[in-house]
């Protein structure tokens, strides 16, 4: 059955527990930040930070307002990391989440690059791409995923995709003006919801997601051979990196 | 919290002022979202647009420091308009009995009595200017005139109180709704923008939409916290609240309240157990030098004994009066519980149940945390010991602070890590070889490394228990200050002492079996603190069950009854079902509050006479057939209209005369609230007395007149507004925690905020030529620090009178400590910039609002 | 007795004891491939507390694994938060542990800074205690006041000016009542917590 993770970002008070959430159950490493004149942290997602809540400060239709956005993996059912990953790491559960089997993941970088929402990164410790799992060790476990048990003011809620987006629908229709949802029919239907107050653009999501194919990854990379062997570098280093530590665990997730 | 968080979704309206729930206590936010859901309103009043006023349905902007003013504007807004309405039209917008019946509107005040306004000065009557100098208050008053024109049976206003009035002029001169007029119809809309910045149009949006809650059967509650206490009129700005919310009828009800929002997770509990100054656990008074027995002590809490029936009050009806209605006060059985806790079989009724074991204050001084620096400073103070506090970071003036504690002679610390505090001596700039300070920092385990109980700002006590071993060493708090205890009293056993008896009769058995044969056990602590009998063990189930007569103990009258008849702790009782009536959210088998677990506090205030309730939809408590259902009634009388004339019955039951305060006599600086400016204020005149500033420590009129100015060993200098333009203040983050021993070690809340911000408007910037994510510094006459720009819209201009005012905003966690640190080697903390003044009734320090000035480094 | 997490919790009123919390639940999961989630099998310890940051009093259960991790949740039965947490509720465990270890920062000993000293040194508790209660004795009793003298009359007073008592907000109500107890006893009048500031 298909479920996903709503986000009304007109509840999110951005407290940012869902962050920390994730990174607590996830066993992430804290990133060394500095402030950038912004309350937001880290700068952009990454290996080890798997979502943030990004701060916006606009004037909507003459009013000032404070808005928030949940960034993290959309869970996409066209999913573009999983149409360019060369090993078939990625693959999508019955509930439509989009996971990195981190045996098989190479750390090629390809899905980094296809991303149209630049979630996977790559872990420097294991040579691996990593990103949100959707919890899947705790959604197939009868527990919602971390950052949505979490949340105080229900900004987060985790279900059957249809039934939130009935939901969603009602309070976007309740909200008026220009509310949108997002995530319904994007890349074939993202499996991450989002109640928004305007248009995507505003909370810096796109309004028209492309996905990425294994023909366009191959041009990218035909291009990268043109711009010469430096940028490939990468790739080799992280093959061999990846030989040499033992990783631990196999899959993302899992309360080690 | 009169009421409690759950409650919060019951409300109509919510009014945010003085806190930042949605960032300082974001849990609290679950409810203001389930009452936004419902339809109420959010409004959000704040200097700076926070993560609060992100969600709220009306924001308005105030400069630091006005809220007397922003909320006088909204009485006036109130009272304006009970006078407007007809008599008829009055009574469906507002709870006319309530307001009548339920608070001193209708009492006749002494005719003596002279308001601010009067005599063109700013200051009520029966003020006197201090002359002894600083450290100390500008003035103080002779209250006498502000009390009830007949003290022991107050007179009424029947015009006012038949609802037969339209004009002022129709009700008695000195009757309280008719002073309150007087008083406030000065807080002009045009004044109010003009004192706060705030746009008319944006306060009055507030005023008419916080004031739709005074309609019988609806609720506003007001949620407020440092924001609001943090200034020399800290204890005004609250009392403005508690006269807005009594004209609105919001005092008792579910949803509505006055709610200080806690910023400790123990800090109510740690106050109901009074480690303050001026007061014995349960809120008992702390004893003065000039009372030398036990009948002397209760003598003077005792002032104006006697029943006081308000003349034509709901028929004449009495009132309680908790602390002293009988011949044998409650109050002495509270003493002498505690006194018999405290020393056992040595106190005895021969010996005044060792009543002179105890120190006594001297009654005129003040003890309070400023005090307390400018003694250190002053070398009266040469030990101290600190406990899961920073003072180096949380005190104002932090520098002068710090520099005081070189002159101590020892220093104990007991904390979860190192703090600023407790390396004082190694902070940048110290002479750390020439500072004969002897430090000791003891390891202390953390909330789930021991167990106990906490109570949180709902006055919830709930137990919490051991989940792992402590780190290293580390000891819970109870047994260091059981072992420390235990040497005391063996040392002053061997060696003798001045008054050693204190020390060495004192009783003190904490250590049970097990796990606790060698360490005090929290259990029986917490019996002791319930109370028992003291000659069969056997517990006290409420406060009504003490006795005068030192056959019973306890700790702190105000939680005996955490304790069930079969002896168990019902702060351990975790029954998830709401069984209140139409199930509003009282949780009433959820743990164990005080006082006799009633959840709502001055709850008879939320039914009529008959006591049916206001708000039929969210009833707190209700009578039928002869009983009260729901939550437990502020005392056990039967509702107003089944009693007996004489009865005790009216709803303010710790009043003496049983109803709420519109009028408050007994607050240091006026019976109301004026507007008075900030000690460091933009301003040269105080826009609502017209008082200029001319002298150097404060102007009484312009500033509060009993305001407390400190020195800090001439470290305390006052700026002006010439030199520092711009008003700062200080706040925290959602990610951070007060002095942040707390967060600042723990890496993934310094990932989301791992440096010192100072927070500006956008003009501001650019008249500094300051880009976002510059290092900037902060300036005041007492310090400055570095820290990262954060140039935001959320900060605006005001227009202040006939000037523009930027604010500036710091964060104040930061020190020279821990993996997040300062950016100035002074570890950037806000508290540098704060000045050592206090409030005139608490001494609370002046944090939210001081004159700055910011450059670019 | 099979449980589940909420009976669990409501059976034990105190929330303390040992169960295989997570993977009694669902042995068997479907997965749309061959993705290997780690079944949820070991051994924990639950035991609910309250967070130590604001006055909220959010519950929380703290998770206790055989190998000494700890994770901690916001406590599903309790009525406050229903199971939620903020930044800092959620960075909880951090005080004991981080990335594995015991937080480096936490203090394990006591340390002791002699006058004058450029350094912490490590010290026994017996020590620390013994002297911090001659320190304590010396200072109250060199300045004790017996009388003071208030408009030419003399007072019994019995107190020292000359210590001070700060906390704690953060400390357990036995533990604050214990303390004001102890200072009181020594006749301290210098007793003042973060209530006031």
């Amino acid at each position: 059955m298909a479920e996903a993770i709503l986000y009304d970002s007109t509840k999110c008070t951005a407290c940012r527990a869902c962050q920390v959430a994730c990174k607590q159950w996830n066993e992430l490493e804290a990133e060394e930040t500095t402030n950038r004149g912004t309350y937001e942290n880290p700068p952009e997602l990454s290996a080890s930070t798997w979502n943030k809540i990004k701060f916006t400060e606009l004037e909507l239709n003459g009013e000032f307002k404070w808005i928030f956005t949940r960034l993290a993996c959309m869970h996409c059912e066209e999913a573009s990391c999983q149409n360019v990953c060369p090993t078939g790491a990625i693959s999508k559960t019955d509930e439509g989440f989009v996971l990195i089997d981190q045996k098989w993941c190479i750390g090629c970088g390809y899905c980094v690059q296809a991303c149209p929402y630049e979630v996977p990164h790559k872990d420097e410790h294991t040579g691996t791409a990593r990103k949100c799992t959707s919890c899947a060790d705790r959604t197939s476990n009868d527990l919602k995923p971390a950052c949505v048990t979490t949340c105080p003011t229900g900004a987060l809620t985790y279900g059957d995709r249809s039934s939130l987006l009935s939901d969603a629908e009602q309070r976007v229709a309740a909200l008026g003006g220009s509310a949108t949802l997002y995530g319904e029919n994007e890349l074939g239907g993202l499996h991450a919801l989002y109640i928004l107050e305007d248009s995507p653009e505003v909370y810096g999501l796109p309004a028209e997601p492309q996905v990425a194919t294994k023909n366009s990854i191959g041009q990218w990379l035909s291009g990268l051979i043109t711009a010469g062997l430096i940028t490939a570098l990468p790739f080799w280093f992280i093959f061999r990196r990846k030989d040499q530590i033992a990783v631990g665990d196999a899959n993302e997730g899992g309360a080690k | 919290m009169t009421n409690h968080w759950i409650d919060i979704r019951n409300a109509d309206r919510i009014m945010i002022i003085g806190s930042n729930a949605a960032e300082n206590h974001p849990i609290s936010f679950k409810w203001v979202t389930k009452a936004q859901e419902r339809g109420a309103k959010l409004i959000s009043v704040d200097p700076r647009f926070t993560r609060t006023s992100s969600k709220a349905d009306i924001y308005a902007p105030m400069r630091s420091g006005t809220d007397i003013a922003f909320i006088g504007g909204m009485i006036r807004y109130i009272l304006n308009d009970l006078q407007q309405l007809s008599p008829a039209q009055r009574a469906t917008k507002y709870n006319l009995t309530y307001i009548t019946q339920y608070t001193n509107a209708a009492l006749i005040v002494n005719s003596n009595y002279k308001g601010p306004g009067d005599n063109g000065d700013g200051l009520f009557s029966g003020f006197s200017a201090s002359s002894s100098g600083t450290p100390g208050r500008l003035g103080s008053y002779d209250k006498s005139t502000w009390q009830y024109a007949d003290t022991n049976t107050p007179a009424t206003d029947p015009t006012l109180l038949n609802n037969t009035w339209t004009d002022w002029d129709d009700l008695n001169p000195k009757c309280v709704l008719r002073l309150l007029w007087e008083h406030y119809s000065r807080y002009t809309p045009e004044m109010v923008s003009s004192i706060t910045g705030c746009p008319e149009a944006d306060f009055l949006n507030v005023a008419e939409a916080y004031a739709e809650s005074g309609a019988t059967g609806k609720a506003g509650t007001i949620m407020y916290a440092m924001g609001t206490t943090q200034h020399t009129y800290g204890t005004q700005n609250v009392r403005s609240y508690a006269v807005l919310q009594l004209l609105l009828g919001n005092i008792g009800i579910a949803g509505g309240g006055i709610n200080a929002l806690r910023g400790t997770s123990n800090v109510q509990g740690s106050t109901d157990m009074l480690l303050l100054y001026h007061l014995l656990p349960g809120y008992l008074y702390m004893i003065n030098h000039n009372e030398q027995t036990l009948d002397d002590y209760l003598a003077t809490a005792r002032k104006g004994r006697g029943i006081v029936t308000p003349q034509g009050l709901a028929g004449d009806k009495s009132a309680a009066w908790w602390w002293y209605n009988e011949d044998d006060p409650n109050s002495k059985k509270y003493i002498v519980s505690l006194l018999k806790a405290w020393y056992g079989d040595n106190a005895r009724a021969f010996n005044d149940f060792g009543f002179n074991y105890l120190p006594k204050k001297t009654s005129t001084d003040d003890y309070s945390h400023i005090a307390i620096f400018e003694a250190v400073a002053a070398g009266i103070i040469k030990g101290m010991m600190v406990w899961g506090q920073n003072p180096a970071v949380g005190g104002p003036d932090a520098e002068g602070e710090r520099k005081a504690l070189e002159k101590l002679d020892w220093l104990v610390v007991t904390d979860l890590f190192e703090t600023e505090t407790a390396a004082f001596w190694k902070r940048d700039g110290a002479d750390t070889a020439n500072i004969d300070t002897e430090v000791f920092l003891l390891p202390a385990a953390c909330s789930y490394e021991k167990q106990g109980s906490i109570s949180n700002s709902g006055r919830w006590a709930q137990w919490r228990y051991k989940a792992v071993e402590p780190i290293g060493t580390a000891k819970p708090d109870l047994a260091i200050i059981d072992e420390l205890t235990l040497k005391l009293k063996e040392l002053y056993e061997a060696e003798g002492g001045p008054h050693a008896a204190a020390i060495t009769r004192l009783h003190w058995d904490y250590r049970t079996t097990g796990e606790y044969a060698n360490e005090a056990d929290p259990n029986a602590v917490a019996k002791e603190i319930n109370g028992y009998t003291w000659d069969t063990g056997e517990v006290v189930t409420s406060f009504t069950g003490l006795k005068s007569d030192g056959s019973t103990v306890s700790g702190n009258w105000l939680y005996c009854g955490m304790f069930a008849a079969d002896g168990h702790n019902k702060a351990k009782d975790r029954d998830p079902v709401d069984a209140s009536l139409n199930q509003i959210g009282l949780y009433s088998g959820w743990t164990w509050c005080w006082p006799v677990n009633r959840r709502i506090i001055y709850n008879r205030a939320s039914v009529d006479f008959n006591g049916q309730p206001w708000d039929s939809e969210h009833p707190v408590i209700k009578r039928e057939a002869g009983a009260w259902l729901g939550d437990i009634p502020d005392g056990p009388w039967p509702a107003i209209n089944e009693a007996d004339t004489g009865s005790k019955f009216l709803p303010f039951i710790m009043h003496k005369e049983g109803v709420g305060h519109l009028w408050g006599p007994g607050v240091a600086e006026g019976p109301l609230p004026e507007a008075y400016e900030p000690w460091e204020s933009p301003l040269s005149e105080n826009l609502m007395t017209g008082v200029t500033d001319t002298e150097a420590k404060g102007t009484p009129g312009f500033n509060d007149p009993c305001c407390y100015v400190g020195d800090l060993d001439g470290m305390n200098q006052r700026g002006a507004s010439d030199e520092y333009p711009c008003v700062g203040m200080t706040y925290r983050l959602t990610e951070h925690w007060q002095a942040g021993q707390m967060t600042r070690n723990l890496p993934w809340l310094v990932e989301l905020q791992p440096q010192p911000i100072a927070e500006i408007g956008e003009e501001l910037a650019r008249d500094r030529g300051i880009e976002n994510g510059d290092i900037v510094e902060v300036s005041t006459a007492r310090g400055s620090i570095q820290a990262v720009a954060v140039v935001t819209k959320r900060f605006r201009r005001l227009r202040i009178g006939n000037k523009d005012v930027d604010q500036v905003g710091v964060p104040w966690h930061w020190g020279y400590v821990g993996y997040s640190t300062g950016i100035s080697p002074n570890g950037s903390s806000g508290n540098i910039l704060t000045p050592h003044v206090g409030d005139a009734n608490t001494t609370i320090p002046e944090y939210k609002t001081f004159l700055c000035d910011v450059r670019r480094v | 007795m099979e449980l589940n997490r909420r009976e669990f919790l409501k059976a034990s009123g105190a929330g303390v004891g040992g169960i295989f919390l997570l993977g009694a639940l669902n042995p068997d999961i479907a997965l749309a491939r061959t993705v290997n989630i780690p079944p949820l099998k070991r051994k924990v310890t639950e035991t609910t507390t309250i967070c130590c940051y604001c006055a909220v009093g959010c519950g929380a259960v703290v998770a206790t694994y055989e190998d000494g991790a700890i994770k901690i949740e916001g406590d599903p039965d309790h009525p406050i938060n229903e199971g939620t947490l903020c930044s800092k509720g959620q960075a909880l465990p951090q005080f004991h542990t981080v990335d594995g270890e015991d937080n480096p920062n936490r203090l394990t000993k006591p340390l002791y800074r002699a006058a004058g000293g450029t350094t912490w040194q490590e010290v026994e508790w017996d020590w620390a205690l013994d002297t911090i209660a001659q320190r304590v004795k010396k200072t109250r009793d060199d300045n004790w006041l017996s009388t003071i003298n208030v408009g030419g009359t003399n007072y019994p007073v019995n107190r020292t000016d000359a210590i001070a008592n700060f906390g704690g907000g953060e400390l357990d109500n036995e533990e604050c009542y214990l303390l004001v107890k102890m200072a009181r006893a020594l006749g301290l009048v210098y007793i003042e917590h973060c209530a006031r500031i």
